[in-house]
């Protein structure tokens, strides 16, 4: 009797274990599949795309990369407030004397998204050694500044993204075309799309800025498209800028939210 | 076969009434399509053609692709398996209609109503910015389709066999990553599939995910021939058959350890 009852523990025990493992395997994975199809593509446009060789790519994708993954990890859960709001939890939130966006940001915290964040960076880490970045102390900066601040627009567009939910059905979906869509969009270099759509999405939407400028800066090239050098520090700019976005969208969004009736 | 149609139908008017929610993925569809199809096309430089594509092939890929995903259902579902997990398999398995079945009714039908929103937007978009290739022979439209209806099959097929681990693991988010994964990396919606490294395409054909999506594509841009295209076609039909039986299989032996919780 002790034995089975022994046995059961330990098997529901290897299933949790094993639930982790895999996650953790998956997990990689995806990452490891990310970098596989950046280089699939370089490897198959031949010496450049868009201007930059197979190494330069790796970092214009790393820093995306970095950037995208810690926001996610900050701000991921405001992909659910359709649900909160569906399920009444917003009203719960909205009612309690704390700031509304803070309490659903920490509602569903997930720590392993932290994996997916440590992953970037190792691959924002082999990018630079890959490249032999001529170090200077402002190029350290740089390349720290710039994936906090990509970070931070990555995190406004989210949640800017998700205020839609207050006045937009199907919000969700629509969003992704800018959070998940930006995030396609800095992986590659800027030059790789057409004319208008690099104005609207890489520099209207500031996207240009989260990993491609920054990238030519650490690597001292000269923008082919004819910017100016200082755009390489624009990321700061563009963070503040979606920030102001989000905060004035959230703000307006709760305020005009009417709830679902309860 | 009147309940199949019925189910069918039911699975079309439902989705007829998300009418906003399919307005906004054709538009995230299409603003995929952009980001891709300018990729692609970046990839292909100069050059006449890569992989076998040249730029209209591109093109008419991606853009074609991207109006796909909505009717092959290439994203999340989880109605299975949430089904499984609350419990409420119980009653459908009870129903005269083996839920296989049900589920591939409903299906067919939400892929009809996809296959005018979410396949027309996209490709309208895309037919708007950049040339696209038309199919030269009449014969290709009608194995286009047959095709396209195949790969819908392997898809909840294949969706259906993953969501079967419920049964066993309550683990959610494994199954529906690796169906993720597949269905973004290995179908040719991330990159073309002849684009990728030999070994890397021989065992994503082994799997059933390009039959979803690679096939109908290189069906519908004639490539290889007539005689290619039957090949796809009959590849996709054993993918199709392979997947069914398989879930037909695991469901039973599902059914037979099935433990309902509560009352």
């Amino acid at each position: 009797m002790y034995v089975r009852l022994l046995s059961a523990q330990l098997r529901s025990q290897t299933q949790y274990r094993l639930s982790f493992a895999v996650d953790l395997v998956l997990n990689v994975a995806i990452t490891v599949i990310g970098v596989l199809v950046v280089l699939t593509l370089f490897a198959a446009a031949g010496p450049t795309l868009g201007g930059l060789s197979l190494a330069e790519g790796l970092l214009v994708a790393g820093l995306a990369e970095a950037a995208f993954q810690t926001a996610d990890l900050v701000v991921g859960n405001i992909e659910r407030l359709p649900v909160y709001v569906r399920t009444g939890l917003l009203d719960a939130v909205l009612v309690r004397p704390l700031s509304s966006l803070g309490q659903l940001l920490v509602a569903d915290a997930a720590p392993r998204r932290l994996g997916r964040v440590a992953q970037a960076a190792a691959v924002l880490g082999v990018a630079l050694a890959v490249n032999d970045v001529d170090w200077t102390p402002s190029r350290v900066v740089l390349v720290v500044l710039a994936p906090v601040c990509g970070a931070v627009t990555y995190a406004s567009i989210f949640v800017a993204g998700a205020t839609t939910t207050f006045w937009l059905l199907g919000a969700g979906e629509t969003a992704n075309a800018f959070t998940y869509g930006g995030r396609d969009f800095a992986t590659y270099p800027t030059p790789v799309y057409g004319t208008w759509f690099r104005r609207v999405f890489g520099y209207g939407l500031g996207l240009a800025a989260v990993a491609y400028l920054p990238a030519l800066t650490l690597l001292g090239r000269d923008d082919p498209l004819g910017l100016p050098g200082w755009v390489g520090w624009s990321p700061p700019l563009v963070a503040a800028a979606w920030c102001g976005i989000a905060a004035l969208a959230w703000r307006f969004g709760v305020r005009h939210y009417r709830s679902t009736g309860s | 076969m009147p309940a199949f149609a019925a189910l069918v139908r039911a699975g079309f008017l439902r989705y007829a009434t998300y009418r906003q929610a399919t307005l906004a993925s054709a538009f995230t569809n299409s603003v995929f399509g952009f980001l891709h199809c300018y990729l692609l096309l970046a990839v292909l430089g100069t050059r006449a053609s890569v992989g076998g594509y040249d730029a209209r092939h591109v093109a008419t890929f991606v853009w074609v692709g991207q109006g796909l995903i909505g009717v092959v259902q290439l994203f999340t579902w989880t109605e299975l398996s949430d089904r499984i997990r609350s419990g409420d398999i119980a009653a459908d398995l009870l129903r005269p209609i083996d839920p296989l079945v049900a589920h591939l009714a409903v299906d067919l039908g939400r892929a009809g109503h996809a296959a005018l929103v979410r396949l027309g937007v996209p490709v309208v978009v895309g037919a708007l910015f950049f040339p696209l290739a038309v199919p030269t022979h009449a014969a290709t439209w009608p194995l286009a389709v047959l095709s396209v209806l195949l790969a819908v099959v392997v898809s909840l097929g294949t969706r259906y066999l993953i969501s079967l681990t419920a049964f066993w693991w309550l683990d959610a988010r494994g199954p529906n990553t690796v169906w993720l994964l597949g269905s973004t990396m290995l179908s040719g919606l991330a990159v073309p599939l002849p684009l990728y490294p030999e070994p890397v395409r021989v065992l994503a054909w082994a799997t059933p995910f390009p039959w979803t999506l690679q096939a109908p594509l290189d069906v519908l841009l004639e490539r290889g021939g007539s005689g290619h295209a039957l090949l796809l076609l009959g590849g996709q039909a054993a993918a199709a058959l392979g997947v069914l039986c398989l879930a037909a299989l695991v469901q039973r032996r599902a059914v037979r350890a099935l433990v309902v919780q509560g009352g």
